[in-house]
């Protein structure tokens, strides 16, 4: 298990044997007023302990929806979800989810904001405290712990809802289109981040992106997603080296390899099937 | 006007020197005092501009005296019974207050429940809107056939009046907040009273506040038109006493007080608000300061 920083495991190895997420045949269906919308249909998943998975396909498939099942935010029509060998129902508190927006409450503090998880999970004030600037420096939020939201830029405020989603060591961390609202500067500065805080925390992660680049460079295996109704196209192993320096990984033969292989399931996708 | 700096935009600490933006220090007191007389000289100007005309116009003779008295003579009437004055506007201020206070109160309450309960929204929105369109000067008779000539058949004016755009405004901030932020809410295992508290609550204040400040200056008429009805104190009394002598300075003077009195409620909400949302009126007063340059 990858630890540093002197952040204590993500999670207890007893509790966690086997994958750390399991989705099994899953479907889900949704009403609304004029039709039947089938968002998801046999998906089936496995995501081992300490994975970087991505999830890319077009918009509207259904990338969002996987992560709201895995969260229990959502409960699908039909199949299985389960998080370390436990079915899901309900909202689940081990993980740590980030939205595209940061979600951050405006008249809190960044360190405030992140501080709100412990709030609400009761954890003890002085070790949720300096968790919370051990956070903040590896993000490098340092300097910035008494900024408010509307003082930060569209990158700080998504490194505070990341942190946020850190506090509790959750042993997964969703993510939806993290950095989809972000300049393409600061996407590649949070991307070459995100790699390194994964690497630094061993937490489990499940990506939702519509970056192609985005997914080959972070993941371990980068899932991709045909249209509506969403299911799963392919699975695409990177095998890209642990250590990515982001420019030469980019310029990698196995880089072009995999994201050439997504491109051509996401462009051949509407007519496949 | 503020500065054009006053727009601050934070940036990581290596990027500070290259892209030439620098974290700024939040404002000091004499920087905040030069904000606020720069908020405030325009009204007052105007103010004192109206009261030179209101002068002029009475000291030129063009009106006659018992029409429109001087100001002089309507300061003259208020010291002249300056004990009278603040025993009435002593009344209708403790109406004002304790009316304002209960709506704030029962609004706030009203809406909780409204927002948490579509059930009660469905049955409870349209006897709202009821109580809201009957003209309140309409129903005033009929608190004090019920509650006699005392306070109360004022206060419950002055509630009445308050009360709509209060549960309007909390109803609106309450149901405002970001979908997501619920969700990240119940994956941190957050309670119904922890959302409430801790998200809900505090992001319904803006919408609130800008009820409260309508409320604050709808107490202040309901209560005198309690008074106008049936009283024998107040400043809708003395106004109707007035009225009657054909006092203008009196009846000015009255005017003026009433108006001062939801003024400087309607300032102290804001006064409040600013203290209670900070973050809220320094993100507001930036807008002002782009806009206006």
């Amino acid at each position: 298990m990858r630890t540093g920083n002197g952040i204590a495991p993500p999670y207890d190895p007893e509790v966690t044997t086997g994958a750390a997420v399991e989705i099994d045949d899953v479907e889900v269906r949704f009403r609304t007023r004029k039709q039947d919308v089938t968002a998801l249909r046999e998906v089936s998943l496995r995501v081992e302990p300490g994975e970087f998975v991505a999830i890319v396909g077009a918009s509207g498939c259904g990338k969002s929806t996987l992560l709201k099942l895995v969260s229990g935010l959502l409960s699908p029509s039909s199949g299985r979800v389960r998080l370390h060998g436990q079915d899901v129902r309900g909202p689940r508190r081990d993980i740590g989810y980030v939205f595209q927006r940061a979600a951050l409450l405006e008249w809190r503090t960044a360190r405030r904001n992140i501080l709100l998880q412990a709030e609400m999970r009761r954890m003890p004030k002085e070790g949720a405290r300096e968790r919370a600037d051990e956070l903040m420096a590896m993000t490098g939020l340092t300097g910035f712990e008494d900024a408010y939201p509307h003082e930060l830029s569209g990158g700080m405020q998504q490194r505070v809802a990341l942190c946020r989603a850190l506090l509790h060591q959750p042993p997964v961390l969703l993510m939806d289109e993290p950095f989809g609202a972000l300049d393409a500067l600061t996407r590649e500065q949070m991307n070459v981040e995100l790699r390194r805080i994964w690497r630094e925390t061993g937490t489990t992660v499940l990506l939702v992106t519509h970056s192609i680049a985005e997914a080959v460079y972070l993941a371990d295996r980068v899932i991709v997603m045909t249209p509506r109704p969403g299911t799963v196209a392919e699975i695409i192993p990177v095998a890209l080296p642990a250590e990515r320096k982001y420019g030469e990984t980019m310029a990698e033969p196995e880089f072009a390899r995999a994201t050439g292989r997504i491109r051509d399931l996401l462009g051949a996708a509407p007519g496949a099937e | 006007m503020v500065s054009r700096s006053s727009t601050r935009r934070l940036q990581p600490p290596g990027a500070q020197a290259a892209s030439g933006v620098t974290a700024r220090n939040r404002p000091g007191p004499a920087e905040r005092l030069a904000a606020a007389t720069a908020r405030t000289w325009r009204p007052v100007a105007v103010l004192a501009a109206l009261f030179v005309i209101w002068w002029a116009v009475t000291a030129a003779g063009l009106i006659k005296p018992y029409l429109v008295p001087s100001p002089a003579r309507t300061l003259d009437a208020v010291l002249s019974q300056s004990a009278y004055f603040a025993h009435n506007t002593w009344i209708t201020t403790y109406e004002t207050v304790l009316g304002f206070a209960i709506a704030i109160v029962v609004g706030v309450l009203a809406a909780v429940v409204m927002v948490y309960s579509p059930t009660v929204e469905k049955s409870l929105y349209p006897l709202l809107l009821f109580a809201q369109v009957i003209p309140k000067i309409a129903i005033a008779p009929l608190f004090v056939v019920w509650l006699g000539f005392g306070l109360s058949p004022k206060i419950v004016v002055a509630v009445l009046m308050a009360f709509f755009p209060i549960v309007i405004s909390a109803v609106t901030g309450l149901k405002t907040i970001d979908p997501e932020m619920l969700q990240l809410s119940s994956t941190m295992g957050a309670g119904t009273g922890q959302t409430f508290w801790k998200i809900r609550f505090p992001a319904s204040l803006p919408h609130l506040f800008s009820g409260l400040k309508v409320a604050a200056t709808m107490a202040v008429t309901g209560a005198v038109v309690g008074e106008f009805v049936g009283a024998n104190e107040g400043l809708g009394y003395v106004i109707l006493q007035a009225n009657g002598n054909l006092d203008t300075p009196v009846l000015f003077a009255g005017l003026l007080i009433m108006s001062l009195l939801g003024v400087v409620l309607f300032a102290l909400v804001e006064l409040l608000e600013n203290f209670v949302l900070p973050w809220h009126a320094s993100r507001r007063r930036t807008d002002i300061a782009t806009t206006s340059l």
